[in-house]
């Protein structure tokens, strides 16, 4: 329960660091405990489940992080800039469905990924409007779309499944070969910790939920930060909704949903990302993604049931977000 | 309300750097600027006096074009200028150091420095410039003798006269010629406080920069500042150079304003 601040630990370090400070100093970074996490969590169930590493089991293992990946990449924008987006497993569902009604109407597959994509990022954009502009919490606003959503693509869907279109390298680039999906996780990632790190974006991003008030004064637009962050999320949500489909072979109008959807944010929380805004990171997310995957896949090599599994996922999302606020302690910042 | 009371002007020193006439600001039915007027020179620094409410914040607001005022105008250098946006005031040089500080705890000093005028690397996409942030953070910390060795360091880490010393630092590195200060020295302890009234002597000294100071404290501003002005209730009732008038004098007339609230 001790909150208080220890001033003396707010001095400067010195400009040139040794190896142990550098050391020390990535051990503290958010990823690294997770990081950790993980490598323990393979190493324990390659000796107790000894078909863990094989070629097989790890395709599975890659498909089931690959989504919540993608999706923890828009989340953890939203995350830093305080805000969420509960809509966007719906998101997931819906676009394939628009991919599939624009390639009936003529569209070639990749026009009609595109016309998908529009629509993800139309959805994306108005969350943000209503967000922003009219000022309603955007756990509400998704929440609303949430349900919207679901009965748009129930009903353009008649509730059926639809097959995903096109044919060969397309589609096994776009998530018909096994590790394709995965790939595409990994190479999103890599582009949003650019965006994140390097870009004034991310870093306008990281002030918009740090420090709104500052951000504002020194000439950030924080409305568009965070609309725009709503499109991102939204437009990476429906690509993974499509990539899902090119998997599959077709898609079901009741995929992704809310399990996908927290599945996402809660591998940016258990990498490391501060669910009350002005920190995140990335590669966290990948990695917190990894490691929920390799606790389901674990456990299922091990039989155990599907109900103790929600439980380990609910112990292993507080442990580690109580791991990341004294952590944070650790390292000087405060965790909001 | 107050009738403005008949004052000398004091005349400002060198070239005028910024003048504002009869600012009107509402916030809805509430006026919180009833016709301001002020002006400041290059090398000057004019201390703004008064109480919670006289309208001081809301009148540097409106200096860096985070506010727009419902009347009146703003010269820049002897030029009118509408200041509809901070990118606008900043693009004349006018920088301000807000009260409540804008900086964000999470992200490193050299960050926050650079905060909305980030350094890119050359090529198509417009990656930060770290590196060269990080340099020209360290200059202009040493530039104005703020001696803080690491500005990889999270401002969250740092005590609040070092805060205070990186916003001024940014304000300064950005060439301001106009500097706005709010209650600077609010908060602060006397030592942290010695420390940034040394760094806004020194910024005075170099002659080419107005200083504007939000300040309670009589005794301090009168110190520090050439020439102080009064604010109560939205109005300029009181303006003098600093040598001319004390902190018993200011008390008075505040306490005559109180009185004549009262009714006695």
């Amino acid at each position: 329960m001790q909150q208080r601040n220890d001033p003396a630990r707010a001095g400067a370090l010195p400009p040139r660091r040794s190896v142990a400070a550098r050391l020390t100093e990535l051990a503290l970074r958010p990823e690294a405990s997770v990081f950790f996490v993980a490598v323990v969590l393979v190493i324990y169930f390659e000796l107790t489940a000894n078909n863990f590493l094989t070629d097989a089991n790890l395709q599975t293992l890659s498909q089931f992080v690959a989504a919540p990946v993608i999706l923890a990449c828009g989340e953890i924008m939203l995350l830093i800039c305080r805000e969420i987006d509960l809509s966007v497993g719906q998101v997931f569902a819906l676009a394939p469905f628009i991919m599939e009604k624009a390639y009936n109407a003529g569209l070639p597959v990749v026009g009609a990924i595109v016309a998908a994509l529009i629509v993800c990022a139309m959805v994306g954009l108005v969350i943000g409007l209503i967000t922003v502009h009219l000022n309603v919490p955007s756990f509400i606003t998704t929440l609303g779309m949430f349900f919207l959503i679901t009965g748009i693509t129930l009903t353009i869907s008649r509730g059926f499944p639809a097959d995903t279109p096109g044919n060969g390298l397309l589609n096994a680039i776009l998530g018909g070969w096994g590790y394709a999906e995965f790939l595409w996780a990994l190479a999103l990632v890599a582009l949003m910790h650019v965006v994140l790190r390097h870009t004034r974006w991310g870093l306008h991003t990281i002030a918009t939920g740090g420090n709104a008030i500052a951000a504002a004064e020194a000439g950030i637009n924080i409305d568009r930060i965070k609309i725009g962050n709503f499109i991102i999320t939204s437009t990476l949500g429906g690509f993974c909704g499509i990539l899902e489909a090119f998997r599959i072979g077709s898609t079901d109008p009741l995929a992704g949903g809310s399990n996908i959807m927290f599945l996402g944010v809660a591998s940016g929380v258990i990498g490391g990302t501060a669910i009350a805004g002005g920190a995140g990171t990335i590669i966290g997310g990948l990695i917190g993604g990894i490691v929920l995957g390799i606790l389901q896949d674990g456990f299922t090599l091990q039989g155990i049931n599907a109900f103790m599994f929600d439980i380990i996922i609910g112990g292993a999302i507080l442990l580690a977000m109580i791991a990341n606020i004294q952590l944070a302690r650790h390292r000087g910042m405060r965790p909001q | 309300m107050t009738a403005p009371q008949a004052q000398p002007q004091p005349q400002p020193r060198g070239p005028e750097a910024l003048r504002a006439e009869g600012i009107v600001k509402r916030f809805g039915s509430v006026e919180a600027l009833g016709g301001v007027g002020m002006q400041v020179a290059a090398g000057e620094m004019l201390g703004i006096l008064g109480d919670n409410g006289a309208g001081k914040s809301t009148l540097l607001k409106i200096l860096t074009g985070f506010h727009q005022p419902d009347a009146g105008t703003i010269y820049v250098h002897g030029q009118h200028q509408t200041l509809n946006t901070v990118d606008r005031a900043r693009a004349l040089g006018i920088e301000c150091v807000y009260q409540d500080l804008a900086l964000v705890n999470g992200l490193s000093i050299y960050h926050n420095m650079f905060l909305n005028r980030e350094l890119l690397k050359p090529g198509p996409f417009r990656l930060l410039d770290h590196r060269a942030m990080r340099e020209r953070a360290m200059d202009a910390l040493a530039d104005i003798g703020v001696n803080i060795p690491n500005v990889n360091l999270e401002v969250g880490r740092l005590s609040g006269g070092q805060r205070q010393a990186i916003a001024v630092a940014r304000a300064v590195h950005s060439d301001a010629k106009i500097l706005l200060l709010d209650e600077p020295l609010a908060a602060m302890g006397a030592r942290e406080a010695g420390q940034i009234i040394a760094l806004i002597e020194r910024l005075k000294a170099r002659g080419d920069i107005a200083i504007v100071m939000i300040a309670h404290n009589y005794a301090q501003t009168l110190e520090v500042c050439d020439r102080v002005m009064l604010m109560q209730h939205g109005s300029v009732t009181y303006e003098s150079h600093a040598a001319e008038t004390s902190p018993a004098e200011l008390l008075e007339i505040v306490r005559r304003e109180y009185r004549e609230m009262r009714g006695g």
